[in-house]
């Protein structure tokens, strides 16, 4: 019944290219690696060694981690080790039957959607596939949905509305795919449909930001009753590098447009456009994959739970206030 | 009454003689002008501002505009190679325009509606927070005034400045959308060139009849996004208004002369209880194929 549940490797037998942030931090896990295997091999006790290496690994985590730019962030997001849909479905769903095709055209593998459980709590799952290694990759456009996926989607989401059942989204994309089959196909109509039919279906919706929120295709699946975000995920009108190459002809002046995008989930919570953002592991997911399932498993469920009193009409009240409010002119900026 | 403009501007480039960008004839801006900017030798439409489309659209004198108050906020504190908020400012002298869209209410052959128009002048047609807000006031207004609603879109798309907000913006107009066609309003949505990103990918894309007008560019991503992502020249025509037609998304184009006198047969079919409240005979001339 359940869908094949993969192990994700775990973050400390697997080798890591670090991100050139955090590379002091790789090469003192290295370290610290070596010599318990050195310890464990000749029976010596190193733990003198251990201890303080493993303190300093701790203040030099937190301290790049709490001055991250939001150009690391967004190298975060896409970490290749990153915690992805299929292991949220593995780790966190006690069960999930994937539900295929759009009834159109085909069935878009950038975009799994299904009847999922947690415990006690029944939902429809939708969610961005990113794809593991390359074959898989190439299955799932690497994250990058056509308009067939949006409409499995929608036709999903009117499922769920006939059934009572509320909608989790989970969100990584660079973007909706820019092609000549999915122009001849209509993207653009797939995504404003989809966000019509979330900003008025009468079911109650959990959004998640997991990766990247790449604009356009993010949104497409992304409009809810309650929006969350991890920590290091970012969530953008265009990617850093496309907005670079617009504004300066220039693509690898990334670094700046990130953080003049201001799409860390700190800053977007302050600008009304997430609701709460989930904690990661320190040293990001990738560090601490289960870890991350864990949190993200009890504030699905805490959302979901705080959506449960309303009903439809209330429901649909809230949701278009909350989604009016988007850059309501009387929320001033603060001053920088 | 009227449209707020601190002073003129120009929307179709160059003096009394004008090069057509279609077919290159040296044409008279008085000609061009005469067929509502269009080309009177190939038919290429001259993108056109807010103001003409009123003139163009609307009865005369019946336009009263809402919403220009809701001004531009700078909630990123944005800096490329100024400030937003300068950007703004030069816009805004530039082409007299408070910001990319103008709304209000208007009678169209004596119905009344309430029409928007985006500007392609300001800053490419971008959506940011003010663009949202006003569609979305019109689409507000629209339902509560139950009066259809009319919306010229051209548009680059979000605008990046005002970043994730801009974003939400598709949200905010889609859902004001969702509301106005529960109550049974019609909303007829016009795409003129250039029409993508954010802006297709939301309200414009959303009407319950589509027209464009003739060779408008609508879709997605931009050619060029698309080109150097899949490595290859694009075929002829691509994402033009007639390859959107042959594909199904819009319902018919539209020339620009015919606009009007289109639009107000659709208004007629989609207005509920027309039978009763036909405000005008129908005007002369058949919409054609």
């Amino acid at each position: 019944m359940a869908d094949q549940k993969n192990n994700t490797g775990t973050a400390k037998d697997t080798p890591r290219t670090g991100l050139a942030f955090e590379r002091p931090i790789v090469e003192l896990e290295r370290k610290i690696v070596e010599l318990q295997n050195l310890s464990e091999a000749t029976g010596m006790n190193l733990n003198g060694e251990l201890k303080p290496l493993q303190q300093k690994l701790l203040r030099l985590t937190r301290d790049i981690y709490e001055n991250l730019d939001p150009f690391d962030v967004v190298q975060i997001a896409r970490h290749p080790l990153r915690p992805q849909t299929s292991d949220y479905i593995a780790q966190m769903l006690d069960e999930y039957l994937e539900l295929h095709g759009d009834r159109h055209f085909g069935d878009d593998h950038a975009i799994t959607t299904g009847f999922g459980r947690i415990g006690e709590r029944r939902f429809l799952l939708i969610a961005h596939r990113k794809g593991k290694e390359t074959k898989e990759n190439i299955a799932c456009n690497w994250g990058c949905a056509h308009p067939e996926g949006y409409r499995k989607a929608l036709q999903k989401m009117r499922l769920a509305e006939k059934f009572k059942l509320p909608i989790l989204t989970l969100i990584n994309t660079p973007g909706a795919y820019p092609g000549v089959g999915a122009e001849e196909r209509g993207q653009a109509w797939a995504i404003a449909e989809n966000i019509l039919a979330m900003a008025r279906l009468k079911t109650p919706i959990v959004c998640v930001v997991i990766g990247e929120g790449g604009s356009g295709g993010a949104l497409g699946i992304g409009v809810g009753d309650r929006v969350l975000m991890l920590e290091h995920a970012y969530y953008s009108v265009i990617s850093p590098e496309g907005c670079a190459a617009i504004l300066w002809k220039n693509g690898e002046r990334a670094v700046e447009a990130a953080a003049a995008l201001k799409l860390t989930s700190r800053d977007l919570q302050r600008l009304g456009v997430v609701d709460e953002i989930v904690p990661e592991p320190l040293g990001g997911a990738h560090r601490a994959p289960d870890e991350m399932v864990a949190e993200l498993k009890g504030r699905v469920l805490e959302a979901f739970g705080s959506l449960d009193g309303f009903d439809t009409d209330q429901l649909l009240a809230r949701r278009y206030e909350r989604i009016r409010a988007y850059g309501s002119l009387d929320q001033q900026p603060e001053a920088s | 009454m009227g449209w707020k403009f601190r002073k003129k501007k120009k929307d179709i480039p160059g003096g009394v003689w004008l090069k057509c960008q279609g077919c290159n004839t040296m044409l008279t801006r008085k000609k061009v002008e005469e067929v509502l900017g269009t080309c009177p030798e190939c038919g290429f439409h001259f993108k056109i501002d807010g103001r003409r489309r009123v003139d163009q659209l609307l009865d005369e004198g019946s336009f009263e505009e809402f919403g220009s108050d809701v001004a531009p906020v700078d909630h990123l504190q944005f800096f490329d190679k100024e400030p937003y908020t300068e950007k703004l400012k030069k816009t805004q002298d530039k082409t007299g325009l408070s910001e990319a869209a103008t709304v209000g209410r208007g009678r169209l052959d004596g119905r009344d509606i309430v029409f928007g128009a985006l500007d392609f002048s300001f800053m490419g047609g971008s959506m940011g927070v003010v663009v949202g807000e006003r569609i979305t006031l019109a689409a507000e207004v629209a339902r509560e005034e139950q009066r259809a609603l009319l919306l010229v879109a051209t548009s680059g798309g979000a605008r990046m400045h005002e970043g994730a907000l801009s974003l939400m913006q598709m949200a905010k107009t889609s859902v004001a959308l969702g509301r106005l066609g529960e109550a049974g309003i019609p909303y007829i949505s016009v795409l003129a060139d250039p029409c993508t990103g954010g802006v297709i990918a939301s309200f414009a894309a959303l009407g319950d009849i589509i027209l464009a007008e003739p060779g408008a560019l609508i879709g997605f991503a931009g050619p060029r996004v698309i080109a150097t992502t899949i490595r290859t020249k694009l075929p002829e025509g691509f994402q033009r208004a007639e390859f959107l037609l042959e594909h199904g998304f819009i319902d018919r184009i539209v020339p620009r002369t015919r606009l009007r006198q289109e639009i107000s047969c659709c208004l007629r079919y989609c207005t509920p209880g027309v039978r009763s409240a036909e405000p005008q005979p129908e005007p002369a001339g058949e919409p054609g194929s």
